[in-house]
């Protein structure tokens, strides 16, 4: 919002008065994430889905956001710090555990066959009416199948296990399913989105669909798309949950935060999620 | 220290009334704002000090106005955000009585805007303690105080072009 030059100040009264409160800023360039020299690509700018009714001319990847080094990090899967933590996963997925003496291979076998489009199209409403995120499946799969103890939302193995699973979808488009039995969590999520939280009244559209591409201090909007999670963070050195990411948003506002892994923000993911229908699945993205 | 802090504690109570009539502020819930948002009386009876207000502006842990907005020659400011307009020439803009609807409440003066409201307690959805993200209780103390305020629009007023 730099002005090369200053208007009359009555002009500049006028127009301050009248400015909207939009000022979103595409990014400079959509170039798609290439990994592994070739290997796959990733595009970081789709048109958007038709129920954002023109609230946002495009979607993007968060990785546009984030600088060039922080980039470069998610084309390698030598270089992704998040890959250590994928194969942790994957031991995970073959680890028998519980009273049943099972593993999730015991029943699934290969997660690059059994777990394919899961995170594409997760949170889904499952058989019995309920909202379930992939945590959802792993917990079911757990106490009920391997008879072993629920594993922490937030926890490394659940996210470790996450993460695997992300990346048997990777460059597979989300598609989420916002009608039929899913709509009322679909509305309850959007509802939220648009909510103006907390003491600083900041909904998620003031910062992702009205600001994406603009500077907040020293942070560089993105529109708050989840199609990279889990993420590996720098600044943790781990992975991030998508709940623990919208607890911290919430937070910012300096309001009373929901739960990791209440229905709320089961019902965020979900609404959230339908916002990127269209963006690949990045398995595990990079950010700072 | 905030000034509820001040007003709770009574040895410092004690020390202001001896040094000093005690300062008038007006509270949160009395504030006059006029149709457009302005706000014509000084929310505390001593006047702002616009050096005060400079560093109010910049600071994270109060006014932290530099999140949305830049300043031409904040060069102290380690970064300045873009999502409010350039504060440059507000000074000219706008007049003082503005300048504290606007820092105080903004959504008076633009309606939806996306600027905090500064003297604010009450009507908030799922009210924080802070950035705790644990429950807060309103009345919520505000983001900034009377003297904040009249400080902070005292810098702003001397931001000519
Ligand atoms: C005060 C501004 C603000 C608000 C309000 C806000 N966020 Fe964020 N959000 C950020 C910042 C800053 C980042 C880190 C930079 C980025 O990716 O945009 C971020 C990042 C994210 C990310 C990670 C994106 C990525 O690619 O890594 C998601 C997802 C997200 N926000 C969702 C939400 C949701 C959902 C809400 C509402 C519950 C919300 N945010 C409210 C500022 C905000
Ligand atoms: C979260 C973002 C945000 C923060 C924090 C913020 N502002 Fe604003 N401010 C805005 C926006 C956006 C506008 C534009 C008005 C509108 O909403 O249309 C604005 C407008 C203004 C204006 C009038 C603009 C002009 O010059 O014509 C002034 C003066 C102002 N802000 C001062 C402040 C001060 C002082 C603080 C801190 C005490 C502050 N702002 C904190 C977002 C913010």
């Amino acid at each position: 919002m730099t002005t090369p030059f200053r208007m009359a100040a009555a002009a500049a009264m006028a127009c301050a008065l009248s400015l909207p409160a939009l000022a979103e800023t595409a990014p400079e360039n959509t170039d798609p994430i290439v990994i592994n020299a070739g290997e796959l690509e990733l595009p970081t700018a789709v048109p958007p889905p038709a129920h954002l009714d023109g609230a946002v001319p495009e979607i993007y990847s968060g990785w546009l956001f984030r600088d060039a080094a922080t980039q470069v990090m998610q084309t390698d899967d030598f270089q992704n710090p998040g890959m250590i933590f994928v194969d942790q996963g994957i031991t995970e997925w073959n680890t028998v555990e519980g009273a049943a003496e099972k593993s999730c291979a015991s029943c699934h076998e290969d997660i690059s066959v059994a777990m394919k489009g899961l995170r594409a199209t997760t949170p889904k409403v499952n058989k019995d009416g309920v909202l379930w995120s992939v945590e959802d499946y792993v917990n079911d799969c757990r106490v009920n199948r391997m008879e072993a103890e629920a594993l922490d939302w937030n926890g490394d193995r659940m996210k470790n296990l996450t993460a695997a699973i992300s990346m048997q979808s990777r460059g597979m488009p989300v598609d989420v399913a916002i009608d039929g039995p899913a709509q009322p969590f679909w509305e309850q999520g959007k509802e939220m989105y648009y909510t103006r939280y907390g003491q600083l009244e900041l909904s998620c559209s003031n910062c992702h669909e009205d600001h994406y591409g603009d500077w907040i201090r020293a942070d560089h909007l993105s529109q708050g798309q989840t199609n990279g999670f889990p993420v590996y963070r720098l600044k943790d050195a781990g992975l991030v949950s998508q709940h623990n990411r919208f607890r911290g948003c919430v937070r910012d506002t300096r309001a009373e935060t929901f739960a990791i892994g209440s229905d709320e923000f089961r019902a965020l993911e979900l609404y959230v999620a339908s916002r990127g229908n269209g963006l690949p699945v990045e398995g595990v993205s990079v950010r700072h | 220290m905030s000034r509820h802090a001040v007003f709770l504690a009574p040895a410092a109570l004690m020390v202001m009334a001896l040094a000093a009539p005690l300062a008038a502020e007006t509270a949160p819930q009395d504030v006059v704002f006029d149709d457009f948002g302005s706000i014509a009386e000084p929310l505390s009876d001593t006047a702002g000090n616009a050096e005060q207000g400079a560093v109010v502006y910049v600071d994270r842990s109060t006014g932290n106005c530099v999140a949305c907005h830049a300043i031409a020659d904040r060069t102290d400011a380690d970064f300045q955000g873009n999502i409010g307009p350039s504060l440059d020439g507000a000074g000219d803009r706008w007049t003082t009585e503005q300048l504290r609807g606007i820092v105080a409440d903004a959504k008076r003066t633009f309606p939806e805007s996306m600027m905090p409201s500064m003297y604010k307690t009450s009507g908030y959805i799922r009210p924080g303690d802070a950035f705790t993200g644990k429950a807060g209780t309103e009345p919520l103390p505000p983001l900034l105080t009377a003297q904040q305020i009249e400080d902070v629009v005292a810098y702003l007023a001397t931001l000519k072009e």
